[in-house]
């Protein structure tokens, strides 16, 4: 499965009133391409922090579902922020990582997912549901109902290497992605 | 003076903190450890500390950021690639350990050249002044809500730690 149509699929269940905090790299301009809105945030710098951002954002909105859309390798680089919200326990907080076990948006140079299960740790530390998907139909058979589940929860959605070709760059600025997510926050 | 530190930061609006301990200022992150309407987020780390400060941001609250100023290296690129370039407000409460040059060797180089290094990072500061601290709140704040980015005040030994 490519990490394009996975990234599609997870947001066409997540649906246009969760709150999405997408990681840098590919998975967010994948996201921007394929399923854009004014509750979608880009963070286009700061690897690493997307769980952070999500974690800071599901204790100020309990009422909203915040959704986390990260890769392997920002979720190795930030770790302990895995250990955050395992502690924290929000339960509308839900991570989803497209390991794919390296850095798509820099050359697929390995990472080192492929020998340790992100989700495992999820589930070590504390998160209360953590599930791996390694085909489109195990995906689409977690999808049903996950995200009416109680979090936080960690799927891990393993992809194909590779990027799907005429992906752009996320075209908002940085404080434009700002003003209109926070309006977003405030509007529903 | 932890209790009335935080008190005065409500009183300009503060209303989400988060961070990683410094004995420096140890009597008000006993508070925010204590006294559960802080919500106060015990961070993992520096660079952790702004994205919760930067997702409670973006869901509405004005957050407050401590730590110590071994910290701020950790922090430079949630600083500059997320908080700068985002317009995310924050206050950074950082101590200063090293200013005297007489403190633990591992403070020796980021005391000697902390103001140079927020002026780097273009981070407006002050440093605490107890006769001046509700006007420096009161400055900062403003510079702040004004351009949209984070400003720091600086918290040298005795201000801060009971």
């Amino acid at each position: 499965m490519t990490r394009a149509d996975a990234v599609a699929r997870v947001a066409a269940a997540a649906g246009a009133k969760s709150l999405i905090v997408a990681c840098n790299g590919m998975i967010g301009r994948e996201l921007y391409a394929r399923a854009d809105g004014p509750t979608r945030f880009y963070m286009i710098g700061s690897m690493g922090l997307a769980s952070s951002i999500g974690l800071g954002l599901a204790l100020v909105q309990p009422a909203r579902s915040v959704i986390v859309f990260d890769g392997d390798g920002n979720v190795l680089m930030n770790l302990g922020g895995v250990a955050a919200v395992a502690a924290a326990r929000p339960g509308n907080f839900h991570h989803v990582v497209f390991d794919n076990a390296a850095h798509g948006s820099t050359g697929n140079q390995r990472t080192i997912s492929d020998r340790v299960a992100l989700e495992s740790i999820a589930d070590a530390a504390g998160y209360r549901v953590c599930r791996r998907a390694s085909s489109e139909r195990e995906l689409e058979d977690a999808l049903t109902s996950w995200f009416d589940v109680e979090g936080p929860s960690m799927l891990l959605v393993a992809v194909d290497r590779g990027n799907v070709r005429g992906i752009g760059r996320v075209e908002p600025s940085p404080t434009e992605l700002t003003s209109r997510f926070r309006a977003a926050c405030r509007s529903f | 003076m932890g209790r009335a530190f935080l008190e005065l930061l409500e009183r300009h609006g503060y209303d989400f903190f988060a961070g990683v301990p410094c004995s420096l200022f140890e009597g008000v992150t006993r508070v925010l450890d204590d006294d559960p309407r802080y919500g106060y987020v015990s961070a993992v780390r520096e660079d952790s500390a702004l994205g919760l400060a930067a997702g409670a941001y973006l869901g509405g609250r004005q957050p407050v950021v401590l730590m110590q100023n071994s910290g701020l290296g950790v922090s430079v690129n949630a600083l500059a690639s997320l908080h700068q370039i985002y317009d995310i407000p924050t206050l950074l409460v950082v101590s200063w350990r090293g200013q005297d040059g007489d403190d633990a060797p591992e403070h020796a180089i980021m005391g000697r050249i902390m103001d140079r290094f927020l002026r780097l990072l273009q981070i407006p500061f002050a440093v605490f002044d107890p006769a001046r601290i509700d006007a420096q709140i009161e400055s900062l704040t403003a510079t702040m809500r004004a351009t949209q980015k984070p400003v720091a005040l600086i918290v040298p030994k005795g201000m801060l730690d009971r």
